[in-house]
């Protein structure tokens, strides 16, 4: 992962645009230590007013799947329709659910 | 003297010292060490400039003349500026930079608190509001100073450089003349005295912390306030100030 080891540590940054809304990850920052990467993910993904509230996590710590796992992971969901809320009908006055 | 020509000569100093800095933190663009310390200098950087163009915005507002924040910042020469001297000291390297940052930023901090008491609804705005952005460049510059301490020898010897070379400004920061006098007396604003105490404190605690030691006095050099400035001030307003001198009321 380390190609060029001239550079800190990568972090990958969660905003939460709203209080109660969902973290979403907005992209990744490099900082020497804790401190620094909060305040390089501020500096880097809120300047415009996007975020009440961050996250910042060492990149090394997310666990992933791989490529050779998706067809495993994923694939055995995509003929399971009746999973999906598509035969339910809508009650009348409910148009934006 | 009138309380009004005190206060807009106030106004004045406190957007010098917003405005020069700024424009030292965009000499940063694109040449910060790592992109994200980029985006952080220039970010500081835009938080001056805002400051600087409220503070320029209340005193055009306090002159009654057919001025404009643009002639404030781009026509006046280098003796009617009001900065404080530590500002206009060239960036040098991000040690420098940083440091320079951090003592004016706890100076700022506090000024911001005490302005919030002043009477004059203008000012107490303007310092509830900065003093957000002035407490996130304090925590900015002074992590910085701990972790440069407590780096490697290189970080050490730069930063402690850097501390012994600007020293000798920090004296100028508190530097009061008859403006101070007139407006303290009046309720809007406050003895710097009384912050110099706590300036000391406070930066302190940051050097203790980053295993830095308080430089000796010697060589000390006041007069910002005053419009007495150092050499490097004139060189920056040539390049800041170019392109309204050359093509005079030239728009973005």
């Amino acid at each position: 992962m380390e190609i060029n080891n001239n550079q800190f540590p990568q972090w990958e940054v969660f905003i939460q645009t709203k209080s109660g809304s969902p973290f979403e990850h907005a992209g990744s920052v490099h900082a020497a230590d804790k401190k620094m990467a909060l305040q390089n993910a501020r500096d880097t993904y809120t300047r415009r007013n996007e975020g009440r509230s961050l996250w910042v996590v060492p990149t090394d710590c997310i666990v992933a799947t791989t490529r050779d796992e998706e067809e495993e992971f994923f694939d055995p969901s995509l003929d399971k329709t009746y999973r999906k809320p598509n035969f339910y009908k809508m009650p009348k006055g409910t148009n934006n659910l | 003297m009138k309380t009004k020509d005190a206060l807009y000569n106030f106004c004045l100093r406190l957007a010098d010292n917003n405005l020069v800095l700024g424009q030292r933190m965009a000499e940063w663009c694109s040449r910060g060490p790592i992109l994200e310390e980029d985006l952080a200098l220039t970010n500081i950087s835009l938080d001056l400039f805002g400051q600087a163009e409220t503070l320029y915005e209340y005193a055009v507002l306090l002159k009654e003349a057919n001025i404009t924040a643009d002639d404030l910042a781009f026509l006046r020469n280098e003796r009617q500026f009001y900065n404080s001297l530590i500002v206009e000291q060239p960036n040098g390297d991000f040690a420098f930079t940083i440091v320079r940052q951090f003592l004016y930023s706890t100076f700022a901090r506090l000024m911001c608190e005490a302005l919030m008491n002043s009477n004059d609804e203008s000012l107490s705005g303007y310092a509830t509001k900065a003093l957000k952005e002035v407490k996130y460049h304090f925590r900015h510059s002074s992590e910085w100073i701990i972790r440069f301490g407590n780096g490697t020898e290189e970080s050490k010897n730069r930063a402690q450089f850097a501390l012994n070379e600007l020293w000798r400004f920090t004296d100028d920061l508190f530097v009061m003349n008859d403006i101070d006098h007139e407006l303290i007396s009046v309720g809007i604003s406050f003895s710097l005295d009384d912050i110099f105490g706590q300036w000391n404190f406070a930066v302190q605690e940051v050097l203790r912390e980053a295993n830095l030691f308080t430089p000796e006095r010697f060589n000390v050099i006041k007069g910002g306030s005053n419009g007495i400035h150092t050499e490097h001030l004139g060189h920056m307003l040539s390049e800041m100030q170019y392109l309204q001198r050359v093509h005079p009321g030239a728009k973005w």
